[in-house]
């Protein structure tokens, strides 16, 4: 079957085994990585463009070689965007507490406070004023 | 018009989030997600008490902006991943001063940052001044800082005007 292969599946191959490796190359960097905050680069990362080119992919391949319409794809990566860095977020925060604690290190060390007299929010509540204050009942 | 549709954007947002999810063209979704995208603003509107206003052009230009972004620097992390040593990582904490105020240019703001790839943005200050980034590989985090802010801090604060 070699000579009928068409542009559309073709193409649609291409970004599927682009997508799998970065989905690889993310998940070797959850290995090898250092520690948690460095971790944490490797797989919020692969799934951002591993993910994306999948599903352009599976779009392709549905559109073009089957000839059905289908755009689910859209809507799992607009998910996955809004979704991924509030994970991402949780996780960083949980780790800042556990830095300051001393159960965890890494090559950055815990971060420096923003400025004299003031501190991360993970640490302490908003201030005065900041977003996410709200005066007491 | 302002009683029946309080929120036109998220109508809108709605109506397409609907269509897309059914997976299907037809007179029969689309009556559907009109619907949705008027009943549920209806009933949410207590829980929408301010809305940003938003320069919707150029943020349509920002996301293209940000899908690049990411495409290309997804290569580089990819990159630092494979060839890269660890001893040769520079990894480091950014405390990004922010311009932005409000709470929802402050968190799409922080958003763009997870999403493209080399940082993840961690905290905010207590004071919300600042924004706590953590850098793959930042040799240089005054200039990561600077560039970040340009690139992606002074659009924000043109779209959120």
């Amino acid at each position: 079957m070699i000579g009928s292969v068409s542009l559309p599946e073709l193409l649609a191959s291409a970004l599927i085994v682009l997508g799998a490796s970065f989905a690889l190359i993310g998940s070797w960097g959850l290995v090898r990585l250092p520690s948690l905050m460095e971790r944490l680069h490797g797989p919020t990362k692969a799934s951002t463009l591993g993910l994306g080119a999948m599903l352009v992919g599976s779009i392709i391949f549905f559109q073009l070689v089957k000839g059905e319409w289908t755009t689910h794809e859209l809507l799992v990566s607009l998910f996955l965007f809004v979704t991924a860095p509030i994970a991402a977020n949780m996780i960083a925060k949980v780790h800042l507490h556990r830095l300051r604690l001393g159960e965890q290190s890494g090559p950055a060390g815990p971060p420096a406070a923003p400025r004299d007299g003031s501190e991360w929010a993970t640490y302490k509540a908003p201030e005065e004023g900041a977003p996410g204050w709200f005066p007491d009942e | 018009m302002s009683r029946l549709i309080p929120h036109p954007g998220l109508s809108a947002l709605l109506v397409i989030v609907w269509m897309v999810m059914v997976n299907d063209l037809t007179f029969g979704t689309l009556f559907l997600g009109l619907v949705i995208g008027i009943v549920v603003p209806l009933f949410t509107d207590a829980y929408w008490p301010e809305r940003p206003p938003i320069r919707f052009a150029a943020g349509t230009a920002y996301v293209g902006l940000v899908v690049w972004d990411i495409i290309v620097a997804n290569f580089e992390v990819a990159a630092i991943i494979l060839f890269k040593p660890n001893h040769k990582l520079q990894p480091a904490w950014l405390a990004i001063p922010l311009e932005l105020e409000s709470p929802e240019a402050i968190t799409v703001f922080a958003g763009t940052i997870s999403l493209t790839p080399g940082t993840v943005s961690a905290d905010v200050s207590a004071c919300g001044t600042y924004l706590l980034v953590h850098a793959l590989h930042a040799p240089d985090p005054a200039g990561e800082i600077a560039r970040t802010k340009a690139r992606y801090e002074a659009r924000l604060k043109r779209i959120f005007a």
